[in-house]
């Protein structure tokens, strides 16, 4: 390897990130104070500062490999690595009072772990390489299950930690194993080298089909799609609220960011095998994940089956770039789902916020009822989570709406027709649930007056999140331009 | 069509859309639970206000074009061929009027009777006009949309909230029913995007050429929404449950504003769009509009709730509209637009003599009543004058659309004409019968005996309403002046076959 190629300037987020992140470890030792104030804002200055970085690469076009191939510097990089910023950056400040009330903050490990998780993340998100890829995804599940279980005394916590970990450790293994078949069959590691390895035919397609299994059983464990989805509800759950957030939101950028390079940049050669899979990955997501979600009476398993169901899109929006096992209209479908996912993260910080919000010391928000009459005890944040509910059903004017549109319109320009039937249908079950919670928020006269927690901080960015689904609502076109260019400068690579 | 469309220079269309809207977070924003007076005034000026920026666009239209006025037109979201694309011709004009005229009725019926939470209701209200309004002016398929099913959301709450004892059940159902038509629309809509080869203007899928199958499927899909929102037998059964439960405000805008919209989807979509579609499939729209003229009128007859009574016979009128546009003549097709201005005023003032009634007694059963002229003769007189156009007398606005519609259905066939025919009878037969057992006979209850008369707000209410109704009802050319050409045009598309 010449050093030429390693490229060092290419990965100054990473770099940067990882030593704030060791200095910010060292400093937490010296702080006395139970809010841990100081490593809160140093973490979110980290984080703007990184966003700087990732927003001038994305300004001035930065693109190229490092390390000979195995790091990737594109802007879908670059986008969805300021929107993994914002997430954790969002998730830290909600999650602050909630976490320093339950004694999550004795320790600065929350605030490590998350920003570790993030750097797993945008090593996923960069992965040129199968190696990357599972160093990216390892660092990020590590530093998760430690923050599941970040409260010790609590067991629900500690439960949904040792699932996450075994399930996490299986899923992982099952990637592995899906990769060394990959490389033996094609002798290299490098997404780029697999797809020239498997862009014509091949004799060893039996074996490039068999890793392939694996390797989508995994991807699809880390997007928690079914029938890999078992783990979901449970360590939404039973995670602490400020940490399902966490969960909840930059992870699904980055396993989209690693679905995209893994199936569509190494192994297009096998659209023809993987696409099936995705599209009955994806129906029984939105099958299972809807109806599931009308049962539950505890809204973050609510929530979590709903996300499940939300990943079928996903997976709908990225199957239909393939038509006959080439590509058609791939840079339109690719879109489709990366807005999805996008739009999904926005809401989904936004509607844990409010569950936060809800909750204080010694009560936990995490049942539906637990809204009831929340127009009464505060009517914007009702407002807000309103506007979250309808954009997680897509009804327009919220930006919920454009992510279905542009995933309906995708499958109907490849002819998928009857996917998108069953697509709608299933939209129309979920918005049962979400309705639900509407009624409960709007309709019920409430049981708890306690007055609403929350900092200053906390309750202007949680409205500046509930204002921006409405605002993107009604203006979608940049976010969806700006998702077009991300895809375009990947697919040209 | 005419293809080119006249460009205008000011804004009209948007500004009657957006100056409700405005107005609804301005009314959200500075309403307190201590003074819902601010809330209340400020609404009305939003509502008087959202009238007078329509009237430029009665004034300043041009009744002998068919093309679209007031155009708009904007890129909205390039990546997808979405334009912000708005206009009205002869046949939406009326609606945009009669929309803005609802909403000052609706935010004058709510004025001391909606006692918690005033901001919101006025809100919603206000809101919800707005986006009613972009409805019938949007020319973009894809802002059609969104401004019909964002109307859901504001209706949703105004019933839950507001609404009766089985409130949470009847919003769910009301919701429910109508988001799963217009899903349905949604993939037929996107499919005529893809087909037009990504654009989402109404104008030019009117153009559009399609297969037989391919019309026949978007036409169902069409109508999965429209049926539902007009709403035709068999789908109707959320109306009656959406229209006890609302509040009066409610009612009155769902029967005055909200089915229209369904109806206007078949004229500016289904129609033009898949004419042979339509064509081929107008005997089951003629037969299923029938049933609802005769058997929902029917059903009418025995309803002991009065808002049952008037919900249904929303659903027999409706029929008459739509049976109208299925018999592809001018006649029909102009009876139903006029059958649903005139609609619109007098189920609009039927809801509002029941409020009127429920507010005094908390009561909306026919039997809880009985000579209530005895103690309120101002308020039996406009409840006997609303009636009769109900039942469609002449001289009275409900007269001219039926007429106009049995006249049309005579001359495609004599024997659906005369079926249509039996309504004038059974409307007669429910709304008379209904006004014997409320406002005649004797009084048999101590409350009727308590009841007092129309104070001057209501009086000012039901008084422009019945102005509304005997002017359509003696003179409707302004009504059906601007609509002629329109109508031609349309029809005379409709029988070119896109085959």
């Amino acid at each position: 390897m010449e050093f030429a190629n390693l490229n060092l300037s290419l990965v100054a987020p990473e770099i940067t990130l990882l030593v704030l992140t060791s200095a910010i470890l060292l400093i937490d030792l010296f702080v006395k104070d139970e809010g841990r104030a100081l490593t809160h804002i140093l973490s979110l200055l980290t984080l703007v500062v990184l966003t700087w970085m990732s927003l001038s690469d994305l300004a001035s076009g930065v693109q190229g490999t490092a390390f000979d191939g195995m790091y990737v510097a594109d802007s879908l990089a670059h986008v969805l690595k300021v929107f993994s910023y914002i997430a954790v950056g969002v998730a830290l400040i909600y999650g602050k009072g909630y976490a320093k009330d339950r004694g999550m903050l004795r320790g600065g490990e929350l605030y490590v772990l998350s920003l570790l998780a993030l750097l797993g993340q945008m090593v996923m998100i960069s992965a040129g390489n199968m190696l990357t890829i599972y160093l990216g995804l390892e660092l990020m599940s590590l530093s998760f299950y430690a923050l599941v279980a970040l409260r010790r005394e609590h067991t629900v916590s500690t439960e949904a930690a040792m699932k996450y970990f075994v399930l996490g450790a299986l899923a992982s293994g099952l990637l592995l194993y899906g990769m060394s078949m990959i490389y033996g069959a094609t002798g290299t590691l490098n997404l780029a080298g697999i797809a020239r390895a498997t862009s014509g035919a091949t004799d060893n397609h039996m074996i490039l089909v068999f890793g392939l299994v694996f390797l989508v059983a995994g991807l699809a464990f880390k997007l928690g799609v079914v029938p890999f989805h078992m783990w979901v509800p449970d360590v939404y759950q039973g995670a602490p609220t400020a940490v399902t957030l966490l969960l909840g939101g930059a992870p699904k950028l980055a396993a989209f960011a690693i679905v995209l390079r893994l199936l569509v940049d190494g192994l297009f050669g096998l659209a023809a095998d993987w696409q099936p899979m995705l599209a009955i990955m994806a129906v029984l997501s939105l099958a299972i994940g809807n109806l599931a979600a009308i049962m539950q009476s505890n809204i973050k398993r609510m929530l979590a089956y709903s996300t499940i169901s939300h990943m079928g899109f996903v997976l709908l929006g990225l199957m239909s770039g393939v038509v006959e096992g080439s590509a058609f209209n791939a840079q339109n479908a690719y879109t489709s789902a990366m807005f999805y996912v996008v739009v999904y993260v926005l809401t989904t910080l936004s509607s844990f916020g409010v569950l936060m919000l809800l909750s204080r010391s010694g009560f936990e928000c995490e049942n539906v009822d637990d809204l009831k009459g929340l127009n009464r005890r505060n009517p914007w944040f009702a407002g807000v989570m309103l506007v979250q509910m309808f954009s997680l059903a897509g009804i327009p004017p919220t930006v919920g709406f454009y992510a279905k549109l542009a995933v309906l319109q995708s499958l109907i320009q490849t002819n998928h027709v009857a996917l998108a039937v069953v697509a709608v249908l299933f939209s129309l079950i979920g918005a049962f649930y979400y309705l639900r919670v509407v009624k409960v928020v709007y309709f019920d006269d409430p049981v708890d007056q306690a007055p609403l927690q929350g900092s200053a901080g906390f309750r202007t960015v949680l409205s500046v999140n509930g204002v921006l689904l409405l605002v993107l609502g009604v203006f979608p076109a940049p976010l969806v331009a700006l998702c077009a260019q991300a895809i375009s400068s990947s697919l040209a690579l | 069509m005419a293809s080119d469309m006249a460009q205008t220079s000011f804004p009209w269309l948007s500004l009657a859309i957006f100056t409700p809207i405005v107005f609804g977070i301005l009314v959200l924003a500075v309403g307190r639970v201590s003074n819902p007076t601010v809330a209340r005034v400020l609404a009305l000026i939003g509502a008087i206000a959202g009238l007078l920026v329509t009237l430029p666009l009665y004034t300043g239209f041009d009744a002998t074009t068919a093309q679209m006025q007031f155009v708009e037109k904007a890129t909205w979201i390039a990546e997808y061929g979405v334009s912000y694309s708005l206009g009205v011709d002869g046949i939406s004009l009326w609606f945009v009027l009669l929309t803005a005229f609802i909403t000052i009725i609706v935010v004058l019926a709510g004025w001391e009777v909606i006692t918690s939470r005033v901001a919101q209701y006025m809100g919603a209200f206000l809101i919800l006009s707005g986006l009613m309004i972009g409805v019938f002016a949007a020319l973009d398929g894809l802002l059609f949309y969104v401004f019909f099913e964002a109307t859901l959301i504001p209706m949703y709450i105004i019933i839950g909230v507001w609404g009766g004892p089985n409130r949470v059940y009847a919003a769910f159902k009301f919701f429910l029913y109508t988001l799963l038509g217009s899903l349905l629309t949604l993939v037929a809509f996107i499919y005529l995007w893809h087909s037009a080869g990504g654009t989402f203007d109404i104008l030019a899928w009117h153009k559009l050429p399609l297969g037989q199958t391919e019309q026949i499927l978007i036409f169902l899909a069409f109508l999965m929404a429209f049926a539902v929102k007009v709403p035709m037998w068999p789908v109707h059964t959320w109306l009656p449950d959406a229209h006890v439960e609302a509040p009066t405000g409610g009612s009155v805008v769902l029967a005055a504003i909200m089915l229209k919209l369904g109806a206007y989807g078949f004229l500016r979509l289904s129609l033009p769009i898949v004419p042979d579609a339509a064509h081929s499939l107008s005997g089951m729209m003629i037969g299923l509009s029938l049933i609802a003229v005769i058997y929902i009128g029917l059903v009418a007859l025995v309803q002991d709730d009065m808002k049952k009574l008037v919900a249904y016979s929303s659903v027999a009128h409706m029929g008459f509209v739509t049976l109208g546009f299925f018999i592809f003549n001018k006649a029909g097709v102009e009876g139903a637009i006029v059958q649903m201005i005139s609609h619109g005023f007098v189920s609009g003032a039927m809801f509002f003599c029941i409020g009127v009634l429920y507010d005094r007694v908390h009561s909306r059963r026919i039997a809880d009543y009985g000579g209530v002229v005895n103690t309120m003769p101002k308020f039996a007189t406009f409840f006997v004058l609303f009636s009769m156009a109900n039942s469609g007398l002449p001289a009275t606005s409900g007269f001219v659309g039926e007429f106009f519609v049995i006249m049309g259905s005579v001359e495609y066939n004599f024997w659906i004409g005369l079926l249509a025919a039996t309504a004038l009878i059974l409307g007669a037969a429910y709304s008379l019968w209904m006004v014997k057992r409320v406002v005649f006979g004797d009084i048999t209850h101590q409350h009727v005996r308590e009841l007092t008369d129309v104070n001057a707000r209501e009086f000012l209410i039901l008084g422009v309403m019945a102005i509304a109704v005997l002017y359509m009802g003696v003179y409707p050319a302004p009504f059906t002046d601007v609509m002629h050409v329109s109508v031609d045009a349309l029809l005379k598309h409709v029988a070119i076959s896109k085959l």
